[in-house]
């Protein structure tokens, strides 16, 4: 029964922006059944929409537990998208400066890099609320903005290819690629950049629970997120919650380098990130800030954004930007929770929507 | 030589300021009345797209000649009220978290001018060119420049903005003495709409001749950045606006690198990021403290 409630709102979030979504279509001369046909149906194609969606799900699994760590402690970690973005071209860097070494070396040390480098950038925002109280939805915001230009200056001065007319850095050594699913799986080919760094992001989902649910930090954190002066009354350091709690959301959307640096593109390509760090906070919010139903949102959004390019492709009318559109629509109802309270109060089904 | 180098870089001071100014002032009175207003960016975007739509649909379908960038610009302050109006039902009505619906309605923004024109213009995402005798490249910035001093005046030295400094600081107060709290914040939010609007109309038929996809290009961050900076005050605000449009008129002037005295490069890329650093180091209270309006995020529940 518990399940049931926990599932319903954001099922019903969900229903209700494809019926917005699809008077929107309809408002501008195309068939939302169609549309939507596309934007769903091609995901589930064999090897390619499965491939793909998983493929595009994995940086949203990463960057959605990212946002759901901030939640649970309380925090709001808008700054996922700089964090991916340091994390990714520290990644780069070492696969770079130490291409020669053996795959057993290298490997971690790549992953060490967008680990540490993710939860650094995400521990600066951490220490200024602790220390000096100053807002992290700000000093996120600011540091995203920071993070894309100093990365964006390294590439260009420091790690492009002379000559290159892409802003990328040189490629990576062989020791620091990801092997791709398809060299496991027959059937997937491995053109299909669905890499190790997915079943990264399922065991992340595991660890995230255990770590929140099962150990003392995961519990402190938790304590800080939904009573902060009970949680201090009872000798939790809330400071060093919030450091703690912002370097493990960093560290995690960190590992969204691993994905593209270390198994896609084989090198930091500037502008790599499709939103992740933002769409991130729609996965953690309609995944009701649990792990397993990060996945879920997660994989919704992959659907939506592998659709997108078909829908873009064979609709007339309707481009990709109704991925664009509809996730925006599911945080606003997501967000607005009592107003489906509201609704639902009123149709008389009181009992269900009780949340 | 010089001087007409220095005069030029006033002008696109002033020009890179205007929609700075508009924006921030608008988050102004929201944050002011206690609603947090990181939805700017998708506020300017609805009127950027809106106006140069707009205008473009006066001048073809409606044949309104040199009228029809007025439309767009109503048009955008329209539009901007109607984005506010959804901010506002979603925060202040239905008591949502002010943080996930801004990033919601500027994820929308993002999404819905390119599914717009993709569908009314068959383009990817920007709008057709517009003749340069249709736009209003001069009218904003008296509006900006004229907004901060009525502003000032406004928050200052009239009812309203007492009411609406007092809501933002300490609503339960308010509340006692009579004041609408929800009322004051929906005025608030709705002005933010007008002003990030026209600040977003400027950047399409105003400083450009068309609207590109993700055309403020995070302006609505540097907007509430520059608020953050001049201390949630009009004039203070109205400078860290001029400042933050300084550092991309610079920017823009020297086309990829500051050349230093001694002769050695200053990248554009750490020049961008002044405003972004400046705004950390004023919130952390080392040049001054920067004090947000106490109440700000926390919505009004009234005491049964």
């Amino acid at each position: 029964m518990k399940l049931l409630r926990e599932l319903l709102f954001p099922l019903i979030a969900v229903i209700a922006a494809f019926i917005v979504g699809g008077i929107l279509i309809l408002l501008v001369g195309d068939n939302p059944i169609v549309a939507y046909r596309l934007l769903l149906g091609s995901a589930l194609s064999w090897p390619d929409g499965i491939g793909y969606t998983l493929f595009h799900a994995t940086p949203l699994i990463f960057t959605g537990l990212a946002v759901l760590v901030g939640f649970r402690c309380g925090l709001f970690n808008i700054g996922a998208e700089g964090q991916l973005y340091v994390a990714a071209f520290a990644t780069a860097w070492v696969g770079i400066t130490f291409a020669n070494l053996s795959p057993w070396l290298l490997v971690p040390m790549c992953c060490l890099a967008a680990i540490f480098v993710g939860a650094f950038w995400a521990a600066i925002p951490g220490v200024l609320k602790a220390r000096f109280g100053s807002h992290e939805v700000i000093n996120t915001i600011m540091l995203n903005f920071i993070a894309i230009a100093l990365v964006s200056y390294f590439t260009q001065y420091h790690y492009k290819v002379p000559g290159d007319p892409i802003l990328q850095t040189a490629p990576i050594g062989y020791g620091a690629h990801i092997a791709r699913l398809g060299k496991f799986i027959p059937g997937l080919p491995q053109r299909i950049p669905l890499n190790l760094a997915f079943l990264l992001a399922l065991l992340s989902c595991l660890l995230v629970y255990l770590f929140l649910w099962r150990t003392k930090w995961g519990y402190e954190i938790r304590a800080t997120g939904s009573n902060p002066s009970a949680a201090e009354y009872g000798g939790i350091s809330i400071r060093k919650q919030i450091v703690l709690a912002m370097a493990v959301s960093g560290a995690l959307a960190g590992m969204v380098g691993i994905n593209d640096v270390m198994g896609y593109h084989y090198r930091y390509y500037d502008g790599f990130s499709d939103q992740y760090g933002f769409t991130g906070i729609a996965v953690a919010l309609l995944g009701r800030n649990h792990p397993v139903g990060v996945i879920l949102a997660a994989l919704l959004f992959a659907v939506l954004q592998h659709g997108g390019i078909y829908v873009d492709g064979f609709s007339e009318h309707v481009t990709k930007d109704i991925v664009q559109v509809l996730q925006g629509i599911i945080i606003l109802f997501v967000a607005a929770e009592a107003f489906f309270r509201h609704v639902s109060n009123r149709l008389g089904l009181k009992q269900s929507a009780k949340v | 030589m010089k001087d007409i180098l220095t005069f030029a870089l006033v002008m696109s001071t002033i020009r890179l300021a205007t929609p700075l100014i508009l924006a921030a002032l608008g988050g102004m009175f929201s944050e002011r009345s206690g609603v947090i207003n990181i939805a700017l960016e998708g506020k300017m975007l609805a009127g950027a797209f809106t106006a140069a739509a707009v205008t473009y649909a006066a001048d073809e379908k409606l044949h309104l000649g040199n009228a029809s960038p007025w439309v767009g610009l109503l048009a955008a302050i329209l539009a901007g009220l109607f984005i506010a109006a959804i901010y506002a039902v979603t925060c202040i009505h239905y008591k949502a978290d002010q943080v996930v619906s801004g990033a919601a309605i500027n994820i929308l923004m993002l999404g819905i001018p390119g599914f717009l024109s993709g569908a009314f213009f068959l383009s990817s995402g920007s709008t057709p060119q517009l003749p340069k005798e249709h736009l209003i490249p001069l009218t904003p910035i008296v509006i900006a420049f004229a907004m901060v001093f009525v502003s000032w005046y406004v928050l200052y030295r009239t009812p309203f903005g007492l009411r609406l400094r007092s809501v933002g600081e300490k609503p339960e107060a308010a509340d006692a003495a009579g004041v609408s709290v929800n009322q004051i914040r929906y005025a608030g939010v709705l002005i933010a709409g007008v002003l990030a609007g026209i600040g977003g109309a400027y950047l399409s038929i105003g400083q450009s001749s068309l609207f590109t996809r993700n055309m403020t290009a995070g302006r609505g961050f540097i907007a509430l950045a520059a608020l953050i900076f001049g201390k949630w005050r009009p004039i203070q605000t109205m400078l860290a606006c001029l400042l933050f449009g300084f550092t991309e008129a610079i920017s823009i002037q020297m086309q990829g690198a500051v050349k230093l005295p001694s002769g050695e490069d200053i990248p554009v890329q750490f020049i961008q990021m002044v405003p972004y650093v400046l705004t950390i180091i004023v919130l952390a209270g080392f040049i001054g403290s920067s004090r947000p309006p106490k109440a700000l995020g926390i919505p009004y529940q009234k005491e049964k």
